[in-house]
């Protein structure tokens, strides 16, 4: 086996760990938004075109609430700002990649493909190939995360509306949180978004209320970050 | 889309402040259909959906588990719904 290639089997393998808890994730996808009334087409197509759990499921409450498109599409896009650091670390491997690369490699980086290939790169920075184990751990991410969503639209048209299964979007990022539970500013910050998003859902005009919450909560985890800083 | 910028663009305090997205915008999803119903009123009293986030929030702290954290207050909600509600 050539390098390219045991690079690529590399990022599968150490990728697919991660990928069980995005199979039943995709599937409570697809079971959504079956229950909220969208055709299997449509939520197919955001499984391909915008590839991001998060702010797919953003995506479909949204629009299901009757949200404007350009409200819409500045929710999903402040859902995936986190990409913009993803991007910044990668940055520092890849930046000498053909722009074809860096399109694909985009495309597939997500939050688990972040993790591995983010170690993976340190830890082999003279690979010349190294860029190989993204594609792999990305495309691997990008496999399971489509036939999860056929399996959840396959299931939310038999699955009984009474079970209140929406009620797994509000779990599912709860969920993402588990890990800065325990960070004291990471607390005040989920509360002045909670509070703030809350409060404004009747308030805010366009269901801008993601939009309005999340940069209060920003701002305040700035100001928490400068006072830190000052601190030192 | 960053990935198509120079090295290192953003700064150390950038970072720190991009790595509290999660925590900024998630709660903004999670909050509002769990506080309130179908109308848009505030629902606190007797709302199985805050004991079951409770309950998750517990699992979640202590097991850091993903799928524990979802499926203990998948269940909780449903026992609470179908059995304690009844």
């Amino acid at each position: 086996m050539n390098d390219k290639l045991k690079t690529l089997a590399r990022g599968i393998v150490d990728v697919s760990p991660l990928m069980i808890p995005v199979l039943p994730f995709g599937i409570i996808y697809g079971v959504i938004g079956m229950e909220l009334g969208l055709s299997a087409y449509m939520i197919f197509g955001m499984s391909i075109i915008i590839f991001g759990g998060a702010s797919q499921i953003v995506l479909l409450q949204l629009f299901s609430g009757g949200a404007s498109s350009l409200v819409a599409i500045t929710s999903v896009g402040a859902v995936n700002s986190r990409h913009l650091l993803y991007g910044a670390v990668f940055s520092e491997y890849l930046s000498h990649l053909k722009m074809i690369w860096k399109i694909i490699l985009s495309y597939v980086l997500i939050d688990q493909a972040f993790a591995v290939s983010n170690t993976y790169f340190k830890n082999n920075k003279k690979n010349k190939h190294k860029h190989y184990h993204l594609l792999g751990a990305g495309f691997t991410c990008w496999t399971i995360w489509q036939i999860s969503t056929i399996l959840g639209i396959v299931l939310g048209s038999v699955i009984p509306e009474e079970l209140g299964l929406s009620f797994t979007i509000s779990l599912t990022f709860l969920a993402m949180l588990i890990n800065d539970f325990r960070k004291f500013k990471n607390i005040i910050v989920m509360l002045v978004s909670g509070i703030v998003a809350t409060i404004g859902y009747n308030t805010i005009p366009f269901q801008a209320y993601i939009i309005v919450a999340a940069l209060s909560a920003l701002l305040v985890a700035a100001l928490l970050t400068l006072i830190n800083l000052k601190k030192k | 889309m960053i990935f198509l910028l120079k090295e290192d663009i953003l700064n150390h305090k950038a970072k720190k402040i991009l790595s509290y997205v999660p925590s900024a915008i998630f709660p903004a999803i999670i909050f509002p259909p769990i506080f309130l119903d179908n109308t848009g009123a505030t629902d606190i009293e007797s709302n199985p959906k805050i004991l079951a986030t409770v309950f998750a929030i517990i699992i979640g702290y202590f097991s850091r588990s993903i799928m524990a954290t979802i499926f203990i207050g998948l269940t909780s909600y449903w026992f609470l719904i179908f059995v304690y509600y009844k």
